[in-house]
């Protein structure tokens, strides 16, 4: 990239025609940056408003803020730079729907940098369904400065009244005159911060968010054009191979590389714990990489996946690292003392894995000591901070690029194949791509916590539930509380030991708790002969969920299923901000049952891009139905047991069943995140269906016993 | 190292490879074909669909041997046109059948495919064929539309050129 030194560049610090609404402590390096790459224009950047009011600044302010930048260059083109990755979920879509919107263009004027971190502003990473809560306003809110420092710009050259101009079609009208943003920014180098007191548009003056608009690059995607960090080639580019033990565990003791090195082209690389090598293809870099002969020390005694629920509860801390919550309201021991009915069980939650159909990879460069690196990852700066640690060098000298990556679910937090990938091409002296197989994928990634839960709940005479203990071994604090209505409460997250490599999943910790929640209200009221429906609304005042659940009930045709000989089943939740029900409706299959139907209700707020989020949901629903109902890791002495693609099965195009969603679309409330949430609540809906049939385990996948 | 042979997307190459040497990396990696996607590597997945003499085949478990001779077309040559997309592109764009879009290369040639042998698939004739290629989005409901609405439009242009030939006989 090149990029002018600071000195030829001055910024003119923007001064208002009649007020001084804006404020200009910006970070003038970064507008350098923005302005070296782009050229001249007008730049402005939204930070959080409560980090301008605290009057923090600079790299401390930045590594806490949810920032981004809009920039109109000289030509009118229309650009926003935002920290977050697309990996599926349309953000650069539905992101883009709010900067035209705010500047009144179609959506085709509009392009986004996305997870560049040379050119944007620093950013957390995409994860916690934040971007279209925190980012979109952000970006919106830059885009809506913009247009009104279009605005004054233009009444200022014109010499004209302000309030007689307005931003229409992309264009500066008032007083009979036209002139496109390009004309008004035209020999400019002009930069801005968002005052504190702009605000995006209200939802009532959205044009273009609220309604379903096509992924923008959808024609990169149908074609094969578009360049997954696998497809990135560089010019001598090498590939490369690490070196691993049979298992998911190990640490390298020796290794005889003799076999390898004589390989012409290859090169061997061993640097502590790690090695690998890089040759010229990358079949031989697989060839070089199995012959050598290293020697792991593999641990005694590790769990398996049948002994690690001991395992967990074992080693369990109440709250541990994690933050766990820990909740005692009323007298849980005086509410069962006086109880009518108790009602136990332990819900048992195994690891899974994401399986993003990209896998983990890397193509690193040094040059001149300065190393870029493209891969797909959720956290570009975060990546960027391992690989300066790993190798010491200043944060400056290290570039991550993010490709609009082939999907992640939480999987793609960490950067240790960008940490290998670079590695590698610092031993070569020359660029190296680095991409996981299968099987690396599955042993090397991490996985979605496995768990136990415990659940205590006493019910009075009334049919009300008066205590409730959930306690949590290692599956995580999301959504651990009950949304129900519960005078006496006891809940306690535990962290444990995990045997296995854990970590972010969709939905994570949500969908633990949520499955051994509802599972446990579904058996209550069972128990009590009572609807399940009518039982849960009895515990809850909170409307968005009562909504949701009546409308998931309502569109199933609740409680009666379609035909005699099939089940229904319901579940409801709240996490993120966004509420859902699901309901489900089973057959009976000759070794066990089919999922016939599901219907979701859903609502997050105010939607952006209904189609967008649509095609969410139905994500959701599917990505779903694989914890419910096969998905889980076995593992044993160290080893995977189903780590590859034919062993490990993920819903495919048969177990889909007939999918209803209904979005309760409430422009009152402000857009919350919606990737993730829809996801909680399958495991339960089909798991109570299933009790119609028989016993269900208490445990996932559903199955009966 | 032999020579191998294949017509690619409708030009002939001639590749020096070993017999075993997977037709997904001769794409990839020898003639920068990245549109084929490495998804699995054990031909479980779908992402590195392409034609060989016009039928489905798993480019990561096939053999460059295996297609000496023969003709292979990727998603680049597919619609034979940069500029137009084929059909089935168009539907997986329309029926936006996509989300994080790696699996649509393979998604997309599994339906071409499907459509040659049977122009008219039934829901369950679509699941039954599909079922190997994974979409770990979720996206299945939207590609089964497209699917539909490619077979129809293709059976629309068919019958238009059905109806040309009969005229032009006539």
């Amino acid at each position: 990239m090149n990029r002018a030194p600071d000195t030829e560049i001055e910024v003119e610090r923007y001064e208002l025609a009649e007020t001084g609404r804006y404020r200009f402590e910006i970070e003038r390096r970064e507008f350098m940056r923005i302005f070296g790459v782009m050229g001249g224009g007008l730049l402005v950047l939204a930070s959080t408003p409560a980090a301008q009011e605290s009057g923090r600044g600079g790299q401390q302010a930045a590594a806490n803020d949810v920032a981004a930048w809009v920039h109109i260059d000289e030509q009118g083109r229309i650009t926003g730079y935002t920290g977050k990755t697309e990996i599926g979920q349309n953000i650069r879509t539905s992101l883009s729907q709010a900067i035209a919107d705010e500047l009144r263009v179609p959506l085709d004027r509009v392009s986004l940098v996305m997870a560049d971190t040379d050119l944007v502003p620093y950013d957390q990473g995409t994860f916690g369904s934040q971007s279209t809560p925190r980012m979109a306003p952000q970006l919106a809110r830059a885009a809506a400065a913009a247009r009104e420092m279009l605005l004054d710009r233009a009444a200022a050259q014109w010499n004209v009244d302000r309030a007689t101009l307005a931003v229409k079609d992309g264009q500066i009208a008032g007083q009979g005159r036209t002139a496109g943003f390009g004309e008004i920014t035209k020999g400019q180098k002009l930069a801005g911060a968002v005052p504190a007191g702009v605000s995006p548009s209200p939802v009532a003056q959205w044009t273009l968010r609220g309604t379903a608009r096509k992924k923008v690059d959808g024609v990169a995607f149908v074609t094969g054009r578009h360049r997954f960090t696998p497809d990135i080639t560089r010019p001598g580019m090498l590939y490369g191979a690490v070196i691993r033990p049979d298992g998911y565990t190990g640490t390298l003791e020796s290794m005889a590389d003799s076999a390898a090195r004589a390989i012409a082209g290859v090169t061997v690389v061993r640097d502590g714990a790690f090695a690998g090598v890089v040759a010229p293809t990358e079949r031989l870099a697989r060839k070089a990489a199995s012959a050598v002969k290293a020697q792991w020390r593999v641990p005694a005694d590790l769990p398996s996946s049948q002994t690690v629920y001991a395992h967990l509860k074992k080693t369990g801390t109440p709250g541990g690292g994690r933050g766990g919550a820990s909740t005692i309201v009323g007298d849980v021991a005086a509410a069962r003392a006086t109880a009518a009915r108790t009602f136990d069980a332990s819900y048992r939650i195994p690891y899974i894995a994401h399986v993003p159909l990209e896998p983990r990879s890397a193509v690193a460069e040094w040059s001149d000591g300065k190393l870029t690196v493209w891969t797909g990852t959720q956290r570009p700066f975060g990546v960027r901070a391992e690989l300066v640690d790993a190798f010491r060098i200043p944060e400056a000298q290290v570039r991550v690029i993010v490709p609009d990556t082939g999907s992640a679910y939480g999987g793609k937090h960490t950067g240790e194949f960008a940490v290998e990938a670079a590695r590698l091409a610092k031993a070569a002296g020359k660029p190296v791509k680095l991409v996981w197989t299968r099987a690396e994928e599955f042993k090397f990634g991490y996985f979605r916590p496995a768990g136990v839960i415990e659940v205590k709940a006493a019910v009075d005479g009334d049919g009300r539930i008066t205590a409730w203990e959930f306690d949590n071994w290692n599956s995580g604090p999301s959504a651990i509380q009950t949304p129900y209505d519960i005078p006496s409460r006891r809940i306690q997250f535990h962290q444990s030991e995990s045997p296995l490599r854990q970590g972010s999943y969709r939905g994570l910790a949500a969908t633990a708790n949520h499955y051994a929640r509802e599972m446990h209200m579904d058996a209550i009221a069972r128990a009590l002969g009572v609807d399940a429906v009518a039982f849960r609304l009895k515990h809850l005042k909170d409307e968005r969920m009562r909504n949701v659940l009546t409308a998931a009930a309502e569109k199933i045709g609740w409680p009666k299923p379609t035909s005699s000989g099939r089940a229904l089943g319901i579940a409801c939740g709240t996490e993120k901000g966004s509420y859902v029900a699901t309901a489900a409706e089973l057959s009976r299959a000759p070794k066990g049952f089919t999922v016939e139907r599901v219907v979701v209700a859903f609502e997050c707020g105010a939607i952006v891009n209904p189609d967008g989020l649509n095609n969410q949901v139905e994500g959701s629903i599917v990505q779903g139905l694989g914890g419910a109902l096969f998905e889980a890791i076995e593992f044993a002495n160290g080893q995977l047991a189903n780590g590859s693609m034919a062993q490990y099965r993920v819903p495919r195009f048969k177990d889909i069943p007939a999918i209803d969603i209904v979005l309760l679309d409430r422009r009152d409330l402000p857009s919350a995140g919606a990737g993730e949430t829809p996801i909680v609540c399958v495991a339960p809906a089909i798991g109570s269906a299933a009790r119609s049939f028989g016993t269900v385990a208490t445990e996932l996948p559903v199955k009966l016993v | 190292m032999p020579t191998y042979t294949v017509r690619i997307n409708g030009r002939t190459h001639e590749i020096a490879g070993e017999p075993g040497d997977s037709l997904l990396s001769v794409l990839r990696y020898e003639l920068d074909l990245t549109g084929s996607k490495f998804g699995c590597g054990e031909g479980a997945c779908g992402a590195c669909t392409v034609l060989v003499d016009n039928q489905a085949a798993r480019s990561c478990v096939t053999r460059l041997a295996a297609v000496a001779g023969k003709a292979v077309t990727t998603i680049e040559g597919l619609s034979g046109n940069p500029n137009r997309l084929h059909p089935v592109q168009q539907a997986f764009l329309d029926a936006e059948a996509f989300q994080c879009g790696y699996c649509t290369p393979g998604m997309v040639m599994a339906t071409v495919s499907l459509l040659r042998t049977n122009p008219a698939p039934s829901d369950a004739d679509i699941a039954r064929v599909m079922d190997r290629n994974v979409c770990r989005c979720g996206t299945y409901p939207r590609i089964v539309q497209a699917v539909r609405t490619a077979a129809e439009r293709m059976k629309k242009t068919e019958s238009l050129a059905e109806a040309h030939r009969e005229g032009g006989r006539r």
